[in-house]
């Protein structure tokens, strides 16, 4: 029995390949590097994909087509096809914007910090939780472009020598938010694609048809594996995860002075960055724990991605959602404690108004049902503990909700009060989203190698470093 | 072949160890110009071969100017260009000019890492001598090579190839240009 044989999770069996072809271990078995290229290199060179990616794709790309159709009719008629008015001239477009930013945040998380602790098992779901990332920062960007009513014009926000000589106002939120997802999206941008140029060169190599040299081979940029191009690239991704690490942090933060940097009751609050962060990490667990569970029993992924996985990212959830439930406590006592009547109002509002019943029931699936993630055997139990992440979605969702929709429906003046009704066109661009996100994840897994191929040759040649697994 | 028409003299192993072992004895014999070829990063491999890594410098400078760049962007446009009150603040109301600052030092050094790590090696650069070397594919696959180029000034077409001979590869070739 050699070294890597005793590592935690792998069975000794001959490997068992998952219908997308990846191996469900690793290290069983064909422990050499032609065995690793075979297994995950070639998935991407095969002309036929199998049933399961068939049917997911179907059902994705079909909710795009409803994304696109939504947007259509949003650049025909304008954003008055949602549900949107004054008072409430933030609907779902922003709740959106908030849930699919937060969801980009654990696959950051995942890839940068643990990177960064010298974590070597990340290697089987670091490259996956990277491309979440980046599909998830596309969603969220494209709702507060489509929410300017006139998308065309969005390089107004951006500082450019206009002739009008003028200068976007850089003491503005929404400003500083251009900014953090912009660079949010391009730093995971260049972290995702920096680590897969070794592996698209071994696809390159591999390739035998001439449009997968010129497709892999383009995309390779002419990596050629020498002492000089490692010694840079394994610099330079060691310092882009290092930058990537506070972006996590900062990122939602930004998106949190949007809110509590205005005036308005309900957001104006300074528990907002750090109350957002966590419930970004939060939602972000949960989403990777929703996808993770179906995509491993489909594919067959059990020895790869272990329980232990899975015990560790409920209880990240679990710390993280008591700070979320913290956080609620806190907005609750404090405007009570601020003595202003117009921030008791909109809590008492909050709570027993016309919204009311959002409210409770985000207390019910975001702050009640995560308890049960103090049982070990919750955390084990895949069923018990994927209708947890469901309904930790849902809550972070419903509690974006809250924030945007509840404060702003009754502000100072009651002749300025109102209601705020989503239209089907509201639906259709949040199902769509989902449809882009999973299009864009399906396209990943058939045209890219979903596990970092050079990384696990590395694990063969010095198997101490696979003993974390 | 001569030697103009050459690029180098190319050796095969089979580990990671035997590559990282005759790029120590290369340099000990006092060969510059040569590279080796892993398909993972093989820690020590480019020190052996005296490589030097300027990245992290290159990025720490791209740093500091995203970072004073955008500082300075956001003074001059809204203290000099385009002053405006907003809500009485005052105009260099430098709190305000943080979060932009510190963003736009994140983008440039990670832009600066990206593309300084990919220029300073060269790519993107699709035809490369090395890649006439037909088992040069198994580079990314399974195989290690060390390759001392023609441009070095003790390279000898046949003294080099007699070096790299003793150095126990699986094979030894020459790479035309």
């Amino acid at each position: 029995m050699n070294a890597h044989d005793a590592s935690p999770g792998t069975d000794h069996g001959s490997p068992t390949l998952s219908p997308l072809g990846y191996p469900t271990n690793l290290f069983a078995g064909k422990e050499t590097f032609e065995g690793v290229n075979e297994t995950i290199g070639s998935v991407v060179l095969r002309d036929r994909q199998p049933r399961p990616w068939w049917i997911g794709f179907i059902i994705a790309f079909m909710l795009l087509m409803v994304l696109f159709l939504a947007i259509s009719w949003l650049l025909i008629r304008g954003v008055g096809i949602w549900g949107i008015n004054i008072p409430v001239a933030w609907g779902y477009a922003i709740v959106n914007f908030v849930w699919w930013i937060g969801i980009a945040h654990a696959g950051t998380f995942i890839s940068a910090i643990l990177l960064l602790m010298f974590q070597h098992w990340r290697t089987a779901i670091n490259r996956f939780s990277e491309a979440m990332t980046l599909f998830a920062i596309a969603c969220a960007g494209m709702f507060p472009l489509l929410h300017l009513g006139r998308p065309w014009v969005f390089y107004w926000i951006l500082p450019y020598p206009d002739t009008m000589k003028m200068w976007p106002q850089f003491r503005s939120p929404l400003v500083w938010d251009v900014f953090a997802v912009g660079t949010y999206f391009t730093v995971s941008l260049l972290f995702w694609y920096l680590g897969l140029v070794p592996d698209l060169a071994t696809v390159r190599d591999r390739a035998r048809k001439k449009w997968q040299k010129i497709f892999y081979g383009v995309l390779a940029l002419g990596w050629r594996n020498s002492a000089a191009h490692w010694q840079r690239h394994q610099i330079a991704y060691l310092l882009l995860a290092a930058l990537a690490t506070p972006l996590v942090l900062s990122v939602h933060s930004v998106v949190s002075l949007d809110f509590s940097v205005a005036q308005l009751p309900g957001w104006h609050s300074t528990i907002f960055p750090p109350y957002f962060v966590a419930g970004a990490i939060y939602s972000g667990f949960a989403m990777v724990i929703t996808i993770v569970i179906p995509v491993r029993k489909i594919y067959r992924l059990e020895n790869l991605i272990t329980l232990r996985h899975f015990n560790n990212m409920a209880n990240v959830m679990l710390v993280t959602g008591l700070i979320v439930a913290y956080g609620y406590f806190i907005e609750a006592f404090m405007s009570w404690y601020s003595g202003d009547i117009f921030d008791q109002y909109m809590m008492t509002n909050r709570v027993l108004g016309p919204y009311g019943w959002i409210f409770w029931l985000l207390m019910l699936v975001n702050v009640v049902i995560p308890q049960a993630l103090w049982s070990a055997r919750v955390r084990r139990n895949l069923v018990a503990l994927f209708l947890v992440a469901l309904s930790i979605n849902l809550g972070m969702w419903l509690e974006r909700f809250v924030i945007i929709i509840t404060s702003l429906h009754r502000d100072f003046v009651p002749s300025s009060w109102g209601m705020f009704f989503p239209t089907i066109w509201d639906w259709a661009t949040l199902f769509g989203s989902i449809g882009l996100f999973l299009t864009l994840l399906f396209l990943f897994i058939r045209f890219l190698p979903m596990i970092a191929i050079s990384e696990t040759r590395e694990l063969v040649a010095e198997p101490q470093k696979a003993m974390t697994l | 072949m001569k030697k103009e028409n050459l690029f180098g003299v190319a050796a095969e192993f089979r580990t990671h160890e035997d590559l990282l072992r005759a790029s120590e004895e290369a340099y000990a014999q006092g060969y510059r110009k040569m590279d080796g070829y892993a398909p993972f990063p093989v820690d020590g491999l480019a020190q052996a071969l005296g490589k030097r890594n300027r990245v992290p410098l290159m990025v720490l400078i791209g740093g500091i100017i995203g970072g004073a760049g955008a500082y300075y962007m956001m003074w001059y446009a809204n203290v000099v260009s385009y002053p405006i009150n907003i809500g009485g603040r005052p105009m260099h109301s430098w709190p305000a000019f943080i979060p932009i600052t510190f963003e736009l030092t994140v983008l440039c050094a990670g832009l600066v890492a990206f593309f300084g790590s990919l220029g300073t090696c060269g790519l993107p650069k699709p035809y490369h001598p090395m890649f006439n070397l037909p088992e040069f594919e198994r580079a990314s696959q399974d195989r290690f090579f060390l390759c001392i180029e023609a441009d070095d000034p003790i390279f000898d077409v046949t003294k080099t190839r007699e070096f790299l001979h003793r150095l126990s590869p699986l094979t030894v070739a020459e790479v035309p240009k």
